[in-house]
């Protein structure tokens, strides 16, 4: 029986694990749908952008307030976490702060421990006023109607809950060394030092060591086991940026923003056309398999990147408030097109999932049932959002694919646009003026 | 407006066996429409007056595609690209300039894919180098202490990085340049890319010429310098919206360049 919470610790820390390794095989095979695209070139400048952006936080401070804010929890979790590290292996082996041997360099730990965990309770309590209280435009927005505002929430309440307990957990730690509880106290005097928490211990003055000790643990067993959860939590929320931040920026596209791919299928047949040696007679080779698709009306004839660049949205909406369409009160947000289109893909996978590892069809798909056609009309290809966006998604290059598709596969361009690209193919500009008078401009000075 | 325009064709060159130093691209805007051609003469005028050998393609040249592009028309936007490539190769030209920034950037960059690499520079930097090689001189008497406010052009600026040779020009002319609280690369659109400019808005409160504008008139500027021909039809537009046309020019910054020096 002695061993007992050990086991228990090692089961919880199993299924923790195991379910968040099921949930990122679950992602990168749905990452996978997409179609291929070769971000191979360029590793140096690759891994800068990625140690710039993600890392270094260089885009988000763009904005000050949200990002220095942002900083806060993002530095006070990254160094946080270190003490997961000690609570591992103090709950398999049954130890009390298993680097307390550390001395002085412990306190030091422990101490900014404590001071960066109380920042991070306050910076959230920050967010959650700047969600719910007052009225930043970006949170209001019918984006966000229903689980995502939920969800921006609850991960703020996981925060501040994992924050809150930890700092009790430290509380009754150091009132039960005060008090030289066995197993607590050590012959070196107080393991620690507790900056912030030694304001709550006085609560726990009076109680009995037994109930401290329960208080102690019961703060300790929930700490590790919200970890734990919200650690599975990831994967349905959009706080998987945390992870993909990272693979994101690391893969983002590195050519002018103004570079819009040339799809390779066109160039293959406008250059068959072109070619002047071409036996005009000569039957056309049979097509193997299914003709390739122009552009993109579901999720997997987007390539991986943007597929990931979806899972990485953490829908804080920069991209949408810069966007041109957006402020003038168009239907278009930047930030709808990138959560339609992980919920699609989700979609998708849960189809695959309950079909034995096949698609089957659903009669749905990304356009029209998801992303409607005046949203990808409305943009003015601008790069705004592609910009504003912290980790480098790029919302325009899933616009300009399913723009394709709506144009290309089903003709279904706005009249106006039909009339300029008609022009553009009988006299070579987008107004029907001709050809031959291209330079009387010169005569007419 | 003195003498008349020498604006040779790249066949006229051909014909006495020579290469123009630089290929001057018009773009369809700076054909065709009214208010854009007075920058493509304005432009040619500097051209002649520092003695730049250049040449345009006259009726040979055609659309980049641009506009057929983004609005998602791969096909007809490569038919154009490879013609104009095979002219363009046809007469081995390495450089271009262009005072439109669409034709810019689709030359600059989803041109070399396809066949055609060649050195491309907005007229902006054009223009800069000439005054940095001596081949230019301007005054800024007749703009000095003017209130100018550039407005980025989305391809040239966010789409290129290219948001200081025109402001440098600008500061040339010794004008008191002031900027939009959006700008360079938080520039606001003009309303026009993305092939917005051959259609009619979709659906909203406002359009996005006219938020432009505002802030734009937010600088209480004496002219607001553009860099585009399409940027130029919805800033002047916008500027005609809120009834200022009167007070506000809206110039490109070539011809406030050819202004300066009475051409």
């Amino acid at each position: 029986m002695q061993y007992l919470p050990n086991i228990l610790f090692l089961i919880a820390l199993v299924l923790g694990v195991g379910f968040f390794i099921k949930n990122v095989r679950k992602l990168t095979r749905n990452i996978n749908l997409g179609r291929d695209v070769d971000r191979s070139d360029n590793k140096p400048k690759r891994w800068r952008n990625m140690a710039k952006i993600a890392l270094g936080q260089y885009k988000m401070v763009k904005r000050p307030i949200s990002g220095v804010l942002h900083v806060i929890v993002y530095v006070g979790f990254i160094i946080i976490n270190i003490e997961v590290l000690e609570i591992i292996i103090d709950g398999l082996f049954g130890t009390h702060r298993i680097f307390g041997f550390m001395g002085e360099f412990y306190d030091v730990l422990i101490g900014s421990f404590e001071i960066l965990a109380f920042l991070v309770f306050v910076t959230v309590v920050i967010f959650w006023l700047r969600r719910n209280a007052l009225h930043i435009k970006r949170f209001m927005s019918s984006d966000l109607i229903g689980w995502p505002k939920l969800d921006g929430n609850l991960i703020l309440y996981f925060e501040m809950v994992l924050m809150g307990l930890f700092l009790v957990m430290n509380a009754a730690d150091y009132q039960l060394q005060i008090m030289g509880a066995s197993h607590y106290a050590s012959v070196d005097g107080i393991v620690g030092s507790f900056p912030v928490s030694q304001f709550i211990a006085p609560v726990f003055e009076g109680m009995s060591e037994a109930t401290l000790i329960v208080v102690e643990r019961a703060a300790w067993w929930l700490h590790i086991l919200g970890i734990l959860v919200f650690l599975n939590y990831l994967y349905y929320s959009k706080h998987l940026h945390i992870l993909l931040a990272f693979p994101n920026t690391y893969y983002a596209n590195l050519k002018p923003q103004g570079q819009f791919t040339n799809t390779d299928a066109v160039t293959k047949e406008v250059m068959l056309m072109m070619d002047l040696d071409a036996d005009p007679y000569a039957a056309p080779p049979e097509p193997e398999g299914e003709p390739e698709k122009f552009g993109a009306s579901d999720v997997s004839d987007l390539n991986w990147v943007q597929l990931m660049n979806a899972y990485s949205c953490t829908e804080c909406g920069r991209c949408t408030s810069e966007c041109p369409a957006n402020q003038t009160g168009k239907i278009l947000s930047p930030r709808k097109i990138m959560m339609d289109t992980r919920d699609r893909l989700e979609e998708v996978g849960k189809n695959i999932d309950a079909n034995g590892g096949t698609f089957q069809p659903d009669g749905k798909q990304l356009l029209d049932d998801y992303i409607t056609k005046e949203e990808l009309w409305a943009c003015t290809t601008c790069n705004a959002c592609v910009e504003a966006c912290p980790i480098s998604i790029d919302p325009l290059s899933i616009i300009m694919e399913m723009r394709r598709y709506m144009v290309m596969e089903e003709s279904a361009a706005p009249s106006d646009l039909n009339n300029a690209m008609t022009n553009i193919e009988n006299n070579g500009a987008p107004w029907p003026f001709n050809q031959m008078d291209r330079a009387n401009w010169i005569d007419e000075a | 407006m003195s003498e008349q325009l020498k604006v040779p064709t790249m066949a006229e060159f051909m014909a006495q066996g020579k290469q123009p130093e630089v290929l001057f691209w018009v773009g369809c805007a700076g054909s065709f429409d009214d208010r854009a051609k007075k920058i493509t003469k304005a432009f040619a005028r500097i051209l002649n007056k520092a003695n730049v050998d250049f040449a345009v393609l006259g009726a040979e040249e055609s659309c980049t595609g641009d506009p057929a592009k983004r609005a998602g028309n791969e096909f007809l936007f490569q038919m154009q690209a490879v013609t104009n490539i095979e002219v363009l190769n046809g007469y081995e030209v390495k450089k271009i300039v262009t005072a439109c920034p669409h034709c810019f950037n689709t030359l600059k960059n989803e041109y070399p894919s396809l066949g055609g690499n060649y050195e491309v520079v907005h007229h902006t930097q054009f223009l800069k180098s000439l005054l940095e090689d001596g081949r230019l001189t301007v005054e800024g008497g007749k703009f000095k202490g003017k209130r100018i406010t550039f407005h980025d052009p989305c391809y040239l600026g966010r789409a290129n990085g290219v948001y200081e040779a025109p402001r440098d020009l600008l500061r040339k002319l010794d004008v008191e340049l002031v900027e939009m609280r959006k700008c360079k690369a938080k520039g606001l659109c003009c309303g026009a890319g993305g092939a917005q400019m051959f259609k009619e808005p979709e659906p909203g409160h406002k359009d996005v010429n006219i938020e432009r504008t505002e802030q734009a008139l937010e600088t209480k500027p004496d002219i607001i310098a553009a860099g585009c021909p399409f940027c130029n039809t919805m800033m002047t537009d916008g500027v005609k919206n809120k009834e200022k046309e009167d007070a506000i020019e809206v110039m490109d910054v070539a011809e406030m360049i050819a202004a300066a020096e009475d051409l």
